[in-house]
Parts: C-alpha cells; structure tokens; sequence
C-alpha cells in the first residue's frame, strides 16, 4: 500500500520484465532526444539568433532613430497610429523597435536580400510575433537581438506584440512588407 | 490522549491540531479555486472571439488574478493541506509544532489576500510573472514574498513531523510512497520557494522606488530559474497523490517501491533545471547554455515520469487483476471503479497530463520549436493541460477522500460527484487541445483583442474561428464541471451526513 509504511527490504526486491522492458525503452528514448535537440542544432540550422549585444535603452533608441531618418520613404497611418515607413538598402543592418504601443517603423524589405534586424524595446519586455509565419522571438530592453533574416515570400507581415506590456498590448500591430 | 481521535474508517490515529490545520488550508484553497475559475469563465469567454466579453482593463486584470488564484493560491494551499496529512495523519503522529503551522497559514493568507487585492485595485496589472521592468506596486511583491515564506513554513513542519515520528517510533520500517513523495515534493518547494522569495525582494524595493531596475533578462532567468523548477512541486505533489489515490480506490500497492521511489529523487535532481525553456528565443544566453539546459537534464526528469506512467497503472492493473478481473487484456480496466469519482479523477489525471500536458511540454521545450510557440496560445494550452487536467483534477479526486475522512461528512450530492471529475476533465482537454490548435495558427496567448484596437487589421486561418469557438465552449462546460466540485465541496461541509466516531 502506498499509504503505509514499508517493512525493510523494499530496496531488495528485483524488477520484472516488463519494467526492466519499460524503463530501457523510456531510457534509451530519453536519450535520443537529448542527443537529437543538439544534433538538430547543427544538422538543422533552424535555430533562433545567437548573436546579441548589451545596449542601454537610449543608445538604441538613437541608433534607430538614426536609421529611420535616413532610409525613410514614406508614412502610413491606421486607426490613431502613424508610422514612417523606411526602405532600408539589402545587406543592411535595420531597426526594429519595440515601445509601449508601437512596432517602429513599417520596414519594406526585398524578398531574396538579407538583412540583419536589430530586435529591441526602449521600454518593458515586447515580443516579436511575425505573422502569419508564426515565428516568436523576444524583445528585451537593455539587449540588442540580431536576427539574420532573408525574406523569401513577397507579401505584407503582420508583426503582433505577443510579450504581454500593457494596457493597449494587443493593439500593438506593426508590419513587414515585402516586396 | 485528548489531542487525537480515532478515525473510523482507517482506524488511523489522527493529530486533531493537524486536522485542523489541513481543514483550514484545504477549504482556503478551494475558496482561491471558486474565485479563479469565475474569473477563468469570464477568460475564456473573452478570449472566444465570437464573445468577447470583458474589455481590455479588465481581462488584463483578471487574467493576472486567474494565473495568482490558481496557479498560486488553489494548488500551494491545497498542498499544505496535504504535506501535513502526508505527515502527521499517515505517520499516526503528532504534527510537530502546529503553531508554525498556524504562521504558514496567517502568512499565506495574508500575503496571498494582499496580492489580490492589490490586482483588483488595479495596482498591478503585470500578470503573474510581472516581469521587470513593467511596474506594479510594491505590496504585490510584498505580498509574494509574504506567500513564499508562508510555504516555506509548512514545508519546515512537513520535515520536522517526519522526525518527530521517527523519534517517537510512531511507525516501522520506511516511510509510505506518498509521504517519500510529499517529501521530495517539499524539498523542491524549499529550494524554489526561497528562491522565489529572494528574487522579490531587489523587485520590490525598485517598485518602492529604493534601488534601480534589474536587467529585463536576467529577471527572466532567475524568475523561471525557480518559476518552472516550482512547477514540479505540483508535478511531484500530483504523482504522490496518484499513489494515493490508486490504494484508496482499489487497493493498489505500488509494483516496486525501488523503482516508484528512484524515479521521485530524479525529480529532485534534474528537473529543477530544465527551465530556460522560457528563454529560448531571448538574447543573452547562448544555444549551448539553454540546449544543456533544456535537454540533458531535463529528459531525465521525463524518464522520472516515464517511469511513473508505468508504475501508477501498472498497480492499478495487478490490484484489480487480484480482484478477480482477469479476462483478456482489458478486462481489469472495463470492471474498474469509473462511478468513483477518486478512480476517474485519478484516470483522466493521468491521461491529461501524460498524453496531452508533458508531451507537449517537450515538444514545445525544444530549442527549434519553440520559436513556433513562444508566447502563443500553445503555452496557456500546454499548462492547462498540464496543471489542470492533471494536478488539479487530482487533487479534486483527493479532495473526494479527504471531506470524509478528515472533515468526517459523507460527500454531499454523490451522483453529481460520480460525473464531476468527467465534467470537469474531458472538456478541460478539449479546451487545452484546441487552444493550441489555435496557438499553431499564431493567435497570441494574453492578448485581449487578437484582432488589435483600432490600427493594422490582422487576418487569420479560419481554423482559428473554428478552435476558438471550440476552446470557448467546453472551457464554459469544464467551469460548470469546477463549480460542480466547489458546490459539492461546500455542500458536504455544511449539509454533509456526520460520520460518527465509533
Ligand atoms: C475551467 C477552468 C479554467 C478556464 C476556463 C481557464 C481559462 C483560462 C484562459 C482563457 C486563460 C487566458 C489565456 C490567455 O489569453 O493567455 C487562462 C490563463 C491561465 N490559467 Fe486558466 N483556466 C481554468 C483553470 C485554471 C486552473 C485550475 C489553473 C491553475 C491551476 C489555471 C492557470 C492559468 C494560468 C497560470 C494562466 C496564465 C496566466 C497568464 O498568462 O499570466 N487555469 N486560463
Ligand atoms: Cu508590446
Ligand atoms: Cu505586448
């Protein structure tokens, strides 16, 4: 009984068959998938960034600033929201900025080109849901998240803050067009 | 002898100030349950977009308060209640110093009261795991860490019973599997508790405004450092209870105590690591750093419960095999107890948590994998799954032993209990499965409005309508199955048939 003590000697009883079957199937498959999530990280090559820097919240926020002024090509509006929209050259490195309620600003990329988007939020955590891919990533203020991406698809993203960060959390809506 | 009676049932000599300590926690817990799973039914009417009740304020509101009430208050009141009937009441022993017992209840209760009030005052709409630097006010973390340490306490009382009854010889041999279990169930929850309590404290004096904000990441590494590694409290709590309920429903023995009890001290050892699942697709820490993290260590805490998948209904197989019930393969499983709530509760627990809850887990804890299902409804589907249909279903099906043979009533309304633990867990399944069938389409988790306010309009596959419409209607179903489990909780208290002492 599982409720009442053991008499000794418990420690001493031999395991059946179907047990010792049981346990090394679950063993051997414990293993397997802690062997395959690491392979899978070289094999696959689907991994999430690994490159990222310490950046205080004011110097990035300069730096994308700095980025959108020099490679904007328009502006957008929706609802209350205004966004520039910023054409940067392919291969270039682009700003993606997160602040309470607001994906800044609209990028236009390539589809083919690669750019290296620098991930960050100026003020509480937000999260990067690229949609409809559905591809996450977070973004975290204080921390400068490069993501090396090539767009393959012409089409306009959704990107959906999935980080909870305040009152108008699921207003905030931004987008990648690509083209 | 005036401080014990005699159970009539068990003929267990039972603490009476341990009684009572595990009536007033068991009753508080269920209080916290009644009060998360109104505000669950007002969620998930919200979250089912063709209803869309609550405005964005308040579903933040509630949801913050839902994850605290539940996943905090319902499940660690409930487990203090049954770290003490683990100890004093199996052990025939005395509770070892029921005024600390006492404290653990004021803190928590205090510390628990303040934090709730704090979210409905609206001083902190952070959700429960108010990652820095999104502000609330400093009670709230007060008020955790007041928790924390109130748990801490009755883990404290947990161990010292153990010894009391080893030094008053009060029984022979080993401890039960349950009260192993409890116990390794406890030493998790000191570990992780105080590191709980230890992170909130540098929060709570930036909140005052005293020191400045912690780094974001490194709030997140510490917060599920503890935050998950506390999860497998109720995941160790779960399979005690588990063993439990398999003996006092048929009867059953565990298969081989050496297995059952090797596979609890993995438990201890690896999967407090395990949790920088959370952090993933973070910056800040390297692949290899989480890939360790998330793999090595914590597949051999799944091996831990691969082995408790087997060992549970392995007893229940040969305990019902004794009984009589040896036709073809099945036939033990087609006689087995299903009117009993215990025995269903204990079932679908397991089937809830193994098939739908860990498995999942491990997918979505995988490094690639995890970019598809970081922060989208998978994750509220996957603990669901994980944390409701298993550990508080079981704990319900417990609940169904613990009203006679502690509060000593007959469970009142026996029929709505036969159905209650079906009411409750299959539409609980239903929910989780296609809450992350919606998840997989890109539908974030927390979010009041997917559709936005007002700016950029987003379109979604029309599988999502399809899974929110279903995820709506049987999370609705599965409230009603709660509700029925707080009115036969409370029924039994106060109309329930007093078993006489003999
Ligand atoms: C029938 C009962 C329940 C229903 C209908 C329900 C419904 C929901 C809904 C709709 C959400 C919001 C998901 C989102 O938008 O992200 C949620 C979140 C959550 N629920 Fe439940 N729930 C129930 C029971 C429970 C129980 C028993 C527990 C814990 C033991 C629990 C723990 C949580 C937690 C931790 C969250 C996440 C809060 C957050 O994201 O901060 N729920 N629930
Ligand atoms: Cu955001
Ligand atoms: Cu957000």
């Amino acid at each position: 009984m599982s409720i009442t003590p053991v008499p000794p000697g418990w420690w001493k009883m031999p395991l059946h068959k179907e047990e010792k079957i049981w346990i090394s199937i679950a063993l051997i498959w414990c293993i397997a998938i802690t062997i395959a999530m690491p392979a899978w990280h070289f094999v696959g090559q689907q991994n999430s960034s690994q490159e990222y820097y310490t950046i205080s919240a004011e110097d990035y926020n300069t730096l994308a600033e700095d980025f959108m002024e020099k490679y904007k090509t328009g502006t957008e509006t929706a609802g209350d929201w205004e966004w520039d929209v910023v054409t940067p050259p392919p291969g270039s490195d682009i700003f993606l900025r997160g602040m309470q309620w607001k994906w800044d600003p609209i990028l236009k990329l390539k589809k083919g080109e690669t750019y290296r988007l620098h991930l960050s939020s100026i003020d509480v955590l937000h999260g990067l849901s690229i949609h409809p891919l559905n591809m996450n990533f977070e973004a975290v203020p204080g921390w400068d998240y490069v993501l090396t991406i090539t767009p393959t698809q012409a089409k306009e993203y959704r990107i959906i803050c999935n980080e909870f960060c305040g009152a108008d959390h699921h207003g905030m809506i931004g987008k990648i067009i690509v083209e | 002898m005036s401080d014990f009676r005699t159970c009539s049932i068990t003929g267990l000599k039972v603490h009476l100030p341990a009684e009572k300590l595990i009536k007033i926690n068991a009753v508080t817990a269920i209080v916290f349950l009644l009060v998360g799973g109104i505000l669950g039914l007002l969620l998930v009417l919200t979250r089912w977009q063709a209803v869309h009740l609550l405005p964005p304020e308040f579903f933040y509101r509630f949801l913050t308060l839902h994850g605290i009430a539940m996943l905090v208050a319902w499940i660690i009141f409930w487990e203090m209640a049954a770290l003490y009937l683990t100890s004093a009441i199996l052990l025939n022993s005395r509770l070892a110093v029921p005024w600390v017992g006492w404290l653990q209840y004021l803190l928590m209760l205090v510390g628990g009261g303040l934090v709730a009030v704090i979210i409905l005052l609206g001083g902190a709409d952070v959700m429960f795991t108010s990652y820095v630097p999104l502000k609330a006010d400093p009670l709230y973390y007060l008020g955790i860490i007041l928790f924390a340490v109130g748990a801490i306490l009755g883990c404290v009382v947990f161990f010292a019973t153990l010894v009391v009854a080893k030094t008053e010889g009060t029984y022979s041999g080993s401890l039960p599997l349950v009260t192993y279990g409890a116990a390794a169930a406890a030493i998790i929850a000191i570990i992780t508790l105080s590191h709980g309590a230890i992170v909130f404290i540098p929060t709570l004096l930036w909140s005052a405004g005293l020191i400045p904000p912690m780094d974001a990441e490194v709030y997140r590494l510490i917060f599920w450092g503890f935050g998950h590694s506390s999860q497998q409290i109720n995941v160790c709590t779960m399979v005690a209870v588990w063993y439990m309920l398999g003996t006092l429903t048929v009867g059953s023995t565990p298969v081989n105590e050496k297995v059952c009890r090797t596979a609890f001290v993995l438990y201890i050892l690896f999967i407090n690591i395990a949790s920088e699942h959370h952090i993933l697709v973070d910056p800040g820490f390297s692949a290899a750093h989480k890939s360790w993290n998330t793999s090595y260590f914590m597949h051999l805490a799944v091996l831990a419960s691969m082995i408790h998948a087997f060992s549970v209904p392995a007893a229940l197989e040969v305990a019902l095999r004794k009984k009589g019930y040896t036709r073809g393969t099945f036939e033990w499983l087609k006689k087995a107890p299903w009117g009993n709530p215990g025995f269903s509760a204990l079932f679908l627990s397991l089937v809830g948590f193994g098939f739908l809850g860990g498995t999942t887990g491990v997918i979505f804890g995988t490094e690639q994998l995890n970019i598809l299902s970081h922060n989208n409804l998978r994750i509220p589907g996957h603990f669901h799954a994980t944390v409701v249909a298993g550990t508080t279903l079981a704990f319900m099906g417990a609940t169904y032993y613990v009203l006679p043979l502690i509060f000593q009533r007959e469970v009142a309304f026996p029929w709505l209990a036969k159905i209650q633990p079906y009411l409750f867990g299959i539409p609980i399944m239903v929910f989780s499965t296609f809450m992350m069938v919606a998840g997989g389409f890109g539908v974030s988790r927390r979010s009041a409005d997917m559709y936005g306010s007002g700016g950029f309009s987003v379109e979604y596959s029309p599988i999502v309508d399809i899974s929110l419409s279903i995820m709506g209607i049987s999370g609705v179903v599965a409230c009603l199955g709660g509700a029925a489990f707080c009115v036969i909780a409370v029924a039994t208290l106060i109309i329930g048939k007093k078993i006489e002492a003999k």
